[in-house]
């Protein structure tokens, strides 16, 4: 049984193709990170997976169950095995760290103010941020922001975590710091992690298998050494931008690439 | 003769469109109007689905009746007190003129009561609270923290819309009240100035005035407060488009608002006014 199963999934808005034929399958406990260009996409296939958008046609089933035919309330119950970190992290202004970390849990289990506070402390503990409990999300970085959203994720105790691009917009080391964050999260709590983004040196860090996204195909998934020993044409433009750069520089064999390359290709 | 009418060139200053154009506005104008409609009704439904099933948070719903009157009451107090003087003003004026000083207590507390206090009450409210609530959720929308309530699978209508409309549907009665009070004392005070007693002002309120204009307004005002509620709720969570979208809900909630307000007025005017019984 797989934790996600991704079937001929097809997405349009106002006619326009989003998503087109997606399959994928992911097993339990395992990494998958989902890369490919800007608006290729990716954040509305993680939203499709969370039941946060419909899908025009296709299947995805979580724990081998079809969330594509459900009401927003029989959602409700899968969406319960699922913690999501935003990319903007998304966190309520008007509350306060505790408050954020807690909101899933005080509406959905009863627990005493010590399991509240044990929970909230775990949490922190694990996002290396202890001691900010009364702090409010303005009064926080763009990284702290993203662990607390983390944090908040984890509250629940999720099987299936998903990331909307959790590294970008940050520094190096807070970087690393997430990525360490995701493969910990992985081995304490044994959850499957889809990871949306395109931050390459992440992805082939932590994942156990990539996808690539293109014009809303999924054109690769595989493990990330055979991902990044692919010889498309496509997938070894995004991963290496800078060779194409050489190419264009060069006069002879940049017009051979340039006669090469799809039309749709970074420039 | 269509195609010598679109090759005109237009008049300076001319900013009727071509009539083509002008039916697929109106077109457009039908389909806002009703997508306004549905959504609007959607909503209700749901409200009301998520309390029959879930019930109300009650913590969530004193915060919002707190910040509704915390938010709103001032400004009602001041332009119901302001209007009420104003109005007693020219009725003071008229009537010292032709001799019926006897009937302006009663007019003036006969149209607050009836009229201006739910209906400044609600623009008020409106203009305040309603504008506050559709930018907060639009807030919340555009930073994806809605998505983040489903994600949790905590549902917006439970925990936004529920909350706001009814702490809207029950706050503006009270809030209405007050505005009558402040009226009405805005309305003796400049009365008095200009000639009319004060004893003479309450006897004639006393003589016109029957609980049931009271609870008229009431009446007004729960819907008053429901529409408030729920259009401020429906521009919020249609929000698209950052800062500017957050803008344009806030925007198109007071002026829906305020609009459908004074529709809802016209009709309930002459509704309620068959239950009064006058002496």
């Amino acid at each position: 049984m797989s934790a996600i199963t991704v079937r001929n999934l097809v997405y349009e808005v106002s006619q326009k193709r989003i998503l087109d034929d997606i399959h994928l399958e992911i097993a339990h406990g395992e990494i998958v990170s989902i890369m490919g260009q800007s608006g290729s996409g990716k954040t509305t296939l993680l939203k499709l997976m969370t039941g946060l958008l419909k899908p025009t046609s296709g299947h995805i089933l979580i724990d081998d169950q079809d969330i594509t035919g459900l009401s927003e309330a029989d959602l409700d119950a899968v969406r319960l095995k699922m913690g999501l970190v935003f990319q903007y992290a998304a966190l309520f202004d008007s509350l306060n760290v505790y408050d954020n970390i807690l909101f899933g849990v005080v509406r959905h289990k009863r627990l005493s103010r010590k399991e509240l506070d044990a929970i909230v402390r775990d949490r922190l503990d694990q996002v290396d941020l202890e001691g900010i409990e009364k702090r409010y999300p303005a009064e926080l970085s763009g990284g702290m922001q993203k662990r607390v959203g983390l944090a908040r994720a984890l509250a629940m105790k999720p099987s299936i975590v998903f990331y909307d691009e959790p590294t970008s917009g940050l520094d190096p080391i807070t970087v690393n710091t997430i990525d360490e964050l995701i493969m910990d999260t992985r081995r304490r709590e044994e959850v499957t992690s889809v990871v949306v983004s395109h931050h390459l040196p992440s992805i082939f860090r932590i994942s156990d298998k990539v996808a690539m996204l293109h014009e809303g195909k999924i054109i690769i998934y595989d493990t990330p050494e055979k991902v990044q020993a692919s010889a498309d044409p496509i997938v070894q433009t995004f991963i290496h931008p800078e060779r194409n750069e050489k190419e264009e520089n060069s006069p002879h064999e940049g017009a051979q690439a340039e006669r090469q390359r799809p039309e749709t290709l970074p420039r | 003769m269509a195609d010598q009418a679109a090759r005109r060139k237009p008049a300076i200053g001319e900013i009727a469109p071509p009539p083509s154009e002008r039916h697929g506005l109106m077109r457009g104008g039908l389909l806002a109007v009703l997508t306004f409609l549905g959504e609007t009704g959607l909503l209700s439904v749901q409200a009301v689905g998520s309390i029959a099933r879930y019930g109300v948070n009650v913590g969530d719903l004193l915060n919002q009746m707190a910040a509704v009157g915390a938010d709103s009451i001032w400004i009602i107090l001041t332009i119901t007190c302001a209007t009420g003087a104003v109005f007693a003003f020219y009725i003071t004026n008229l009537a010292v003129q032709i001799g019926f000083t006897q009937f302006v207590g009663g007019t003036l507390s006969y149209g607050f009561l009836n009229e201006l206090g739910p209906v400044l009450g609600g623009v008020a409210l409106a203009a305040r609270s309603g504008a506050a609530i559709a930018a907060e959720i639009g807030s919340m929308v555009v930073t994806e923290q809605v998505d983040a309530l489903r994600a949790m699978a905590v549902s917006p209508v439970r925990y936004l819309v529920v909350p706001r409309v009814l702490a809207a549907i029950l706050m503006l009665p009270l809030l209405t009240v007050l505005a009558d009070l402040a009226g009405l004392l805005g309305g003796m005070g400049f009365a008095g100035a200009a000639g009319v007693p004060y004893t003479e002002f309450l006897l004639s309120l006393r003589q016109f005035v029957q609980p049931l204009d009271l609870i008229n307004g009431m009446i007004k005002a729960i819907v008053f407060g429901y529409l408030i509620g729920i259009i401020a709720c429906q521009q919020g969570l249609r929000t698209r488009g950052g800062a500017t979208g957050v803008g344009r809900s806030t925007t198109s909630s007071v002026v829906l608002c305020v609009v459908m307000i004074f529709l809802t007025d016209l009709v309930l005017a002459q509704v309620l006014t068959q239950r009064v019984r006058h002496p």
